[in-house]
């Protein structure tokens, strides 16, 4: 079956690929700890309370940072992660998609109506109502 | 060079690991776990299975750390305080955790990894979703059942009302 790799990359293109995001990786963390390291060297150091305070857009701070959130935000976090295991199977089948037709795609919206069972749910039960 | 980059990985997952269970913030220590799942997605990509790696980014680094970020920051006790790592039960701890390292180096020395004779293909995504859609049809489709009963099983704990 030499037809279903057709445009296939070789290992060395692959590779090269990755090398890129390797370096871009270097250069993204590189810039930050040499910025931070050269504006320690530079800045004169006379901390007082009001400039050690959390920055909040010119406002008081109303507590310390680390406080109790809403448990709310929990069930969202919760069905993201269900929809983000859901978008990781539609991207294997949007890559084949063309060369399978008709059948792929009913067997994805089986996939999808299922899952949409769990929305409706979600929805009627006010998971995704902000109280 | 491949195996210069598999040693800076396993060093980078190792030493984000021991961190992940030493930090005394254990915010900081989830954070420690991103990077050291990100150590685990170039594992991947050194494999040559760069769907997995792309997976491991988006479900693992992506979404179960940010479960578990949320997780600490809607509960009261554990926000920025320090936690305590020594629970006063040295021995049978070291006693578990000798038994595991042992069984574990035999049945590595033991096992005899065979290697498939075929070549790997290159872009694994096509395979994968060729597979999933004509030789693993059922187990596709069960998935989706196990993610509705997730789902449903989240709600129904998460919202006691």
């Amino acid at each position: 079956m030499p037809d279903r790799f057709a445009g296939r990359l070789t290992a060395l293109e692959m590779f090269g690929n990755y090398a890129y995001t390797g370096i871009w990786l270097l250069i993204g963390v590189g810039f930050v700890l040499v910025t931070f390291w050269f504006a320690s060297l530079i800045r004169p150091q006379r901390p007082n309370p009001t400039k050690l305070e959390n920055y909040e857009c010119g406002e008081m701070p109303l507590s310390a940072s680390y406080l109790q959130f809403n448990v709310k935000y929990y069930i969202f976090a919760l069905i993201f992660v269900i929809f983000d295991v859901e978008v990781v199977f539609l991207f294997p089948w949007a890559v084949v998609y063309n060369s399978l037709g008709l059948f792929a795609l009913i067997e994805m919206l089986v996939f999808l109506l299922i899952l949409i069972f769990g929305l409706a749910y979600a929805w009627k039960k006010g998971a995704l109502q902000w109280v | 060079m491949e195996l210069g980059v598999f040693y800076i990985l396993a060093a980078v997952i190792v030493v984000s690991g021991l961190l992940v269970v030493t930090l005394k913030n254990i915010f900081h220590s989830a954070l420690m776990l991103i990077l050291c799942l990100f150590g685990v997605a170039g594992i991947y990509i050194l494999l040559h299975a760069d769907f997995l790696a792309a997976v491991q980014v988006l479900l693992y680094v992506g979404g179960v750390t940010i479960l578990m970020i949320f997780a600490i920051m809607v509960t009261h006790q554990l926000t920025g305080k320090k936690i305590k790592h020594y629970n006063e039960q040295p021995v049978p701890a070291g006693l578990i955790i000798l038994s595991l390292l042992i069984l574990l180096i035999v049945s590595i020395t033991r096992t005899a990894f065979e290697v498939a004779d075929k070549a790997e293909p290159m872009p694994t995504v096509a395979v994968i979703g060729r597979a999933l859609m004509t030789d693993y049809v059922l187990p596709f489709e069960v998935v989706s059942v196990v993610l509705l009963v997730a789902l449903i099983g989240a709600i129904v704990i998460a919202r006691r009302d």
